[in-house]
């Protein structure tokens, strides 16, 4: 880490876990698999979770603050997570840790077991905080962050707006989007975040660090090496597309929009 | 070389129409497509793209209807890596390979290729031209402003001499003990020039020997009598600037004469081989990028209640656009790993050229008439692409120029 400045303490985290989930692009019209319990992911393009790049570049700020020394990516998932994990060491990230997950397995991993993984990884790290995107845009599921939180028994500051560690890095100052509109929040460190949309905008990977990142350690690890069982407990029954959006009209009065509310839509 | 793609098979994938296959598929076979990337080849186009879809993409429009270049994206080709592709890691660049220029280049283009022009000529030909023939002395002097701060330009053309570049005119002449020279002459037509650093000249120390008279001077902007003339009001790519450039005895140290004296020519020719390719990358990215914007449409718009992308007519005709645009493709790619596996180029180099000018052309036509009236305004990107399309048959040698190439190349196989 940084030399100490004699007669002044180190104020920073040692270390913080990001996590980077591989899902398909935000851009792809998504379809429904033939056997209807899933969405086609073969040959369709896939990138890192965007809530999860805004995690992945709250945690470089952090470092280049100097409030944190190294900050970890981890992804779970088949051997293309190095991808995604080689995109977060682009934007800077120190190393990254891949926990290999394949095949049917893969299909149904769900983020009751991801939790216990970075549950895992953070005790074996001995990481100080931990940053998810709040959630995924396949499963929109908004749940490990607080299931990690449970099971380290750390406090968490969901959809996080705006991060900031005290001077003693103690704790932190966390801005949270809410229904209401803004709540802030001080949590003890160490801590677990998700990042929400507006916390930051995340940098591109320039070229240079992409080649750079080349030389950044990945570890491979496996559920079984970290003695976690990844099992489902939920099984999807069904997978639908929603109903085709009729399209709209106009009408001439509000007479008329009552009307139709009432009789038509029957929602009045 | 194809040992070396299929070892990297695993992480690699395609670009062009198959891109979303991935090692997976790719990796069974030791001779991969000659569209396969490298992952780090993958991770470069990707940026590449974002880049130019979230800075470039707003302001294309306006660059193009003021012709100006926008200082953000100035600032964020030179930040995000884009200038300095090739160039050494120590010099300030990414020491990435040449087709990762070529599908950066493309990326642009697929957005606007007026920008896409500036960042192929920086990086194709003034950044290859001093890394392939300047010694470490010009290297370390120029390279490391090229890629982090200023655009560089190619001073070849003049008013005389276009096709005919070695019938230039502009002269150098050598001081009393040699030491320096005092340079004199007009170019033409030269990219760049309105933001560029430095210009690489061409001129002539001894008429007497001809072209072997002909060397090439690396000129900074700040010397007296470097003159950039106000850029032209061009058809397409308008916001890549084109101005003449004058130099009325500009002094120049012996020291910075690029690689030998009266071996210029030498060099132009090597360069502006692999320049067409770049070229190539730039056109097939802008055909690219026409037929994406436009065909959407094609499912959108109903007429006689169908989609007219539903009409077997329609269907031809963008399918024989796809063809022409992966033919453009696969003639761009392999060029360039051709280039980079050290074997001869030139005339797959202009094949390349000549055929993706074309087929950007052809695209950029029919994208316009699929779109109907809205193709034929500005509110709509067809217009724009088909005005840009037209340089690729003209500048880095016109499409006579290709076409005499490669006759000079299949001719002696017959004869």
């Amino acid at each position: 880490g940084p030399k100490s400045v004699p007669g002044k303490r180190k104020m920073s985290l040692k270390r913080a876990l990001v996590g980077c989930k591989r899902v398909i692009d935000y851009a792809v019209k998504v379809r429904v698999a033939p056997d209807g319990l899933g969405v086609v992911t073969q040959g369709v393009k896939h990138s890192m979770n965007p809530f999860d790049e805004i995690a992945v570049e709250e945690a470089i700020r952090l470092k280049e603050n100097k409030k944190l020394d190294e900050v970890v990516v981890v992804s779970c998932g088949p051997k293309e997570c190095s991808e995604t994990i080689k995109t977060a060491l682009a934007m800077g990230a120190d190393r990254g840790i891949h926990v290999l997950v394949e095949g049917p397995e893969y299909e149904k991993l769900q983020p009751l077991a991801v939790a216990k993984i970075f549950a895992k990884l953070a005790t074996e790290e001995d990481a100080s905080l931990v940053v998810l995107g709040k959630q995924a845009i396949d499963d929109d599921a908004n749940q490990t962050t607080q299931m990690l939180a449970g099971m380290l028994d750390w406090p968490q500051a969901t959809f996080a707006s705006e991060v900031e560690l005290s001077a003693d890095a103690a704790s932190m100052k966390i801005v949270r989007e809410i229904d209401g509109g803004l709540e802030t929040i001080k949590v003890s460190v160490p801590a677990v975040i998700s990042a929400d949309l507006r916390l930051n905008e995340p940098r591109f990977a320039t070229l240079p660090n992409i080649m750079k990142a080349k030389k950044k350690k990945v570890d491979q690890k496996s559920p079984a090496d970290l003695g976690v069982d990844i099992a489902p407990r939920i099984e999807v029954l069904e997978v639908s597309d929603p109903p085709v959006r009729q399209a709209g009209i106009i009408v001439e009065s509000v007479d008329e929009l009552v009307d139709k509310l009432k009789n038509e839509a029957k929602v009045l | 070389m194809l040992n070396t793609l299929a070892r990297r098979g695993v992480g690699a994938a395609l670009g062009g129409w198959r891109s979303a296959l991935t090692a997976t598929t790719a990796q069974r076979s030791l001779h991969l497509p000659v569209t396969s990337l490298t992952e780090d080849e993958l991770m470069i186009k990707e940026t590449a793209a974002q880049f130019a879809t979230e800075v470039i993409g707003p302001r294309v429009s306006e660059m193009d209807r003021t012709g100006v270049l926008d200082q953000a994206v100035i600032d964020g080709l030179f930040e995000n890596g884009f200038m300095g592709i090739e160039t050494a890691a120590d010099h300030g660049g990414t020491a990435a390979n040449f087709m990762s220029s070529c599908l950066v280049i493309e990326e642009v283009a697929k957005i606007d290729p007026a920008v896409s022009a500036g960042v192929d000529v920086h990086n194709t030909v003034v950044n290859n031209t001093i890394s392939m023939f300047g010694s470490e002395e010009i290297q370390a002097r120029f390279l490391p402003d090229l890629a982090t701060q200023h655009y560089g330009s190619f001073c070849l053309s003049e008013a005389g001499s276009g096709s005919d570049a070695f019938a230039l005119k502009t002269k150098a002449e050598a001081s009393a003990d040699g030491s320096s020279y005092r340079i004199t002459g007009e170019k033409l037509w030269i990219s760049n020039a309105e933001h560029a650093g430095v210009f690489l000249v061409f001129a002539n120390v001894d008429f007497s020997k001809g072209y072997r008279g002909i060397t090439c001077f690396v000129v900074p902007r700040e010397s007296p009598g470097v003159e950039v003339g106000k850029p032209e009001d061009k058809l397409g790519i308008r916001c890549s600037s084109t101005c003449p450039v004058r130099f009325t005895d500009v002094e120049v140290p012996a020291e910075n004469i690029l690689g030998e004296l009266g071996q210029g020519y030498k060099y132009a020719i090597g360069i502006l081989n692999e320049g067409r390719i770049g070229i190539g990358a730039q056109m097939l990215g802008l055909a690219q990028g026409c037929f994406d914007a436009t065909m959407p449409y094609l499912f959108e718009r109903e007429q006689f209640g169908t989609k007219i992308g539903d009409f077997q007519g329609m269907e031809f005709q963008y399918a024989e656009v796809a063809l022409e645009i992966e033919s453009a493709r696969l003639l761009v790619y392999n060029a360039a790993r051709m280039k980079e596996a050290g074997m001869p180029f030139a005339m797959e180099a202009a094949m390349a050229k000549l055929k993706a000018s074309r087929v950007a052309e052809l695209t950029a036509s029919k994208c316009i008439e699929w779109l109907g009236g809205p193709g034929f305004i500005k509110d709509y990107p067809a217009e724009k692409f088909f005005r840009d399309s037209k340089i690729g048959a003209i500048y880095e040698g016109t499409s006579n120029i290709q076409l005499a190439t490669i006759a000079k190349n299949i001719k002696p196989l017959y004869q």
